[in-house]
Order: C-alpha cells, then structure tokens, then sequence
C-alpha cells in the first residue's frame, strides 16, 4: 500500500493574518500615562483654630490668570522659582537644623520643619502653568532630600543612593535589599525634610 | 538557443521573505502586551501637560479618572467651547463629582477604599476654575488622595 503522506498545511497566509491583527492593536493602542504628581487634599474639618504662622515662615506663590509668577511679592520667572524656594527650606534662620546648608538669613524662614510654602492661584491660570509651579516646587524638595540621603545613606548602608532612587528601590519588587531598614531611612529624610505645602483657596 | 538561455542573467536573487511572519508576529506581541483598551471614549481634548518629578501611579490601589477638558471638536456645537468635566463616558457638571465618588466606592471592597486614588486628567489649556471646584468637590466627600496626572518632560514647557 502507498504511503500517503498528510499534505502540509499552506502557511503562507500566516503574514496577511498577523499584520491584520499587528494593525488592529496598533490602532487601539494609547500607552496609558500613570505617572503624575500625587497630592494629598487637606480634609474639610471645621476646626477653624488658626494656626499661626511666622510670616517669614510663609514662602508665598501667587500665579494669576496670565500665568505670571509672583514669589514673595516679587516677579518671578520660572524658571528660578526651583532655586529660591529650596534657598527658602534650606535657609536654617534659628540654626537648630544641623543638616541645613543655607544662608542663615533672620528674614527667612526658621528650619525646614517650619517652614511652609503657599500657593495660590486664580481661576484664569492655566492648568499647564499651574503643574509647572507644583513640579518646581517638588523639585525644591526633592533636591533637599537628595541631598540629605546622600550624607546619611552611607552610614546606614545604602551608598550612592538619593532620595528618588531610594523610593523607587523601595517600591520596586526585584530590589535585593533590606526595605525595612530602606524605610526607615526614607521616613527619616521625610521628617527631616517635611512637605508642608499648602494651597490657598478662597 | 537553449544553450545560451541556461546562463542566469546575473541579477539578484530575490529576498526570502520567510521570516516576514516572524518579524510582524514580533510586533504583534509587542502591541498586544503594551495595549491598553480605553476604559471611556474621550469627548473631551485631553492633552495632559508634563512634569518631570512624577511618582508612579501605584497599580495597586483603586483609581478612579476624572477627564477635564475643552470639548472635542464633535460636541463643539452642543457642549461650547469652555473646559468641562467628563466622568465615565459622559459630559458632567460639578455637583455629579460627589455622586461619582460614592459609585466608585460602592464598588470597591470595603478595605480599599480609604486607598481609592483620584487621577485628574486635566488638558493643559484648561483653567484652574474648573479643577478648583472639582478639588472642592472632592474635600467634600473625602476623597483627599489626588494624582495630577502628566506627562514625563521639562515641566518649564509649560508655560511659553
């Protein structure tokens, strides 16, 4: 009897077939943004205790509706908002900050952990300019605790680390490391360095 | 005559396209792994502005969008030309915020919701009225854990 071999399946359709689909997902496709700048809303309590403040404590923000900056009652470019609000956190005025390295001015403010920027804007901002002055001001932060993980993450065994990527390793599962003693180091610099950032509305 | 035809005339052989599927199945998986089907149509411009000291949003916890914007050119007619708020697949007004909050939380597990985040999605040629209120709005109902939600990039773009 003859052997009668299968006859082989006609593959040359594979192609057309994938590139219908290849077009399909690349027509649904939107790569999906998930990063942003969290906030944390203040909660609606009516305790209505005014906190007093220093006014030299306070590191005023005001955008208005054509996007000007006015920084503690100056004009202000953008562009050197970053520098003067870290020149404001960092400025140690009553010297019981021991890891600050500003200019001591008395008409600024105490230490980080009292000092406190506000911003405020109007209804007419944009909202580009508006994230533009959050992410400055972040950035204000951020370079501080950089700068801070750096001298302390040698002593506690993560050298060569700043702040960000401290918090990435944190988040990050594949991350070989002690995350506990991470974070401690993490809510230590945050302390240190707190985010006291407030937002006026009327 | 067939002597002479038997000398290839010495142009190229032609590609072997066999790897052809390989490559586009390639590309295939790379889309389909990389796909996010949109969970709401856009009726709004949604251009979102850029920053570049951006957390990620953890996956982890519940989020809940909220779409701001200018109406895409389509709704123009009916909706105008001002920002407004779009929640699931429909235009909203400022008091449906706190109704939409307590529908998401009702579909959550109860344990998460003090982790329900709110990502705003706010074109960048919206103005701050609109987000102010709807910020307002969701002091009201408690819903404080917010995400500016951008881009990555030079955030002094922004403002030309």
């Amino acid at each position: 009897m003859a052997k009668r071999s299968a006859p082989e399946v006609n593959a040359g359709s594979m192609a057309d077939i994938a590139f219908l689909l290849l077009i399909f997902f690349l027509v649904t496709t939107t790569i999906e943004k998930d990063s942003g700048i969290n906030r944390k809303l203040p909660p609606m309590e009516e305790s209505e205790e005014d906190v007093i403040i220093k006014q030299k404590n306070i590191f005023t923000i005001l955008i208005n509706g054509r996007d000007e900056l006015l920084v503690e009652d100056e004009r202000m470019e953008i562009k050197n908002l970053r520098k003067a609000a870290a020149e404001f956190l960092d400025n140690n005025g009553d010297g019981s900050c021991s890891y600050c390295k500003g200019k001591r001015d008395p008409s600024s403010s105490d230490n980080p952990d009292k000092a406190v920027i506000s911003l405020k804007n109007q209804r007419e901002t944009s909202y580009a300019a508006y994230i533009a002055v959050q992410n400055e001001v972040v950035a204000a932060y951020n370079e501080l605790r950089n700068r801070r993980a750096l001298e302390i993450g040698p002593q506690k065994g993560f050298p060569g680390m700043d702040f960000i990527k401290m918090q990435d390793n944190y988040k990050d599962a594949r991350w070989v490391g002690n995350k506990e003693k991470l974070k401690e180091v993490i809510d230590q610099i945050k302390e240190e360095i707190p985010q006291k950032f407030s937002e006026v509305i009327e | 005559m067939s002597k002479f035809k038997k000398k290839k005339s010495g142009g190229l052989p032609p590609i072997s396209t066999a790897s052809l599927p390989d490559i586009v199945f390639m590309l295939l998986f790379f889309f389909m792994v990389a796909t996010v089907m949109r969970e709401n149509t856009l009726l709004i411009k949604n251009a979102l502005p850029v920053a570049n000291q951006v957390e990620k949003l953890d996956k982890k916890n519940p989020i809940s969008y909220i779409y701001m914007g200018k109406p895409s050119e389509n709704y123009k007619a009916k909706y105008g030309t001002e920002a407004r708020i779009q929640l699931n697949d429909k235009f909203a007004d400022v008091r449906d915020v706190a109704a939409f909050i307590s529908a998401e939380r009702a579909a959550l597990r109860e344990e998460l919701i003090p982790f329900l985040t709110v990502s705003l999605k706010v074109d960048k040629e919206a103005q701050m009225g609109i987000v102010g209120d709807v910020k307002q709005e969701l002091r009201k109902v408690n819903a404080l854990k917010i995400n500016y939600t951008t881009g990555v990039g030079d955030a002094l773009s922004n403002i030309k």
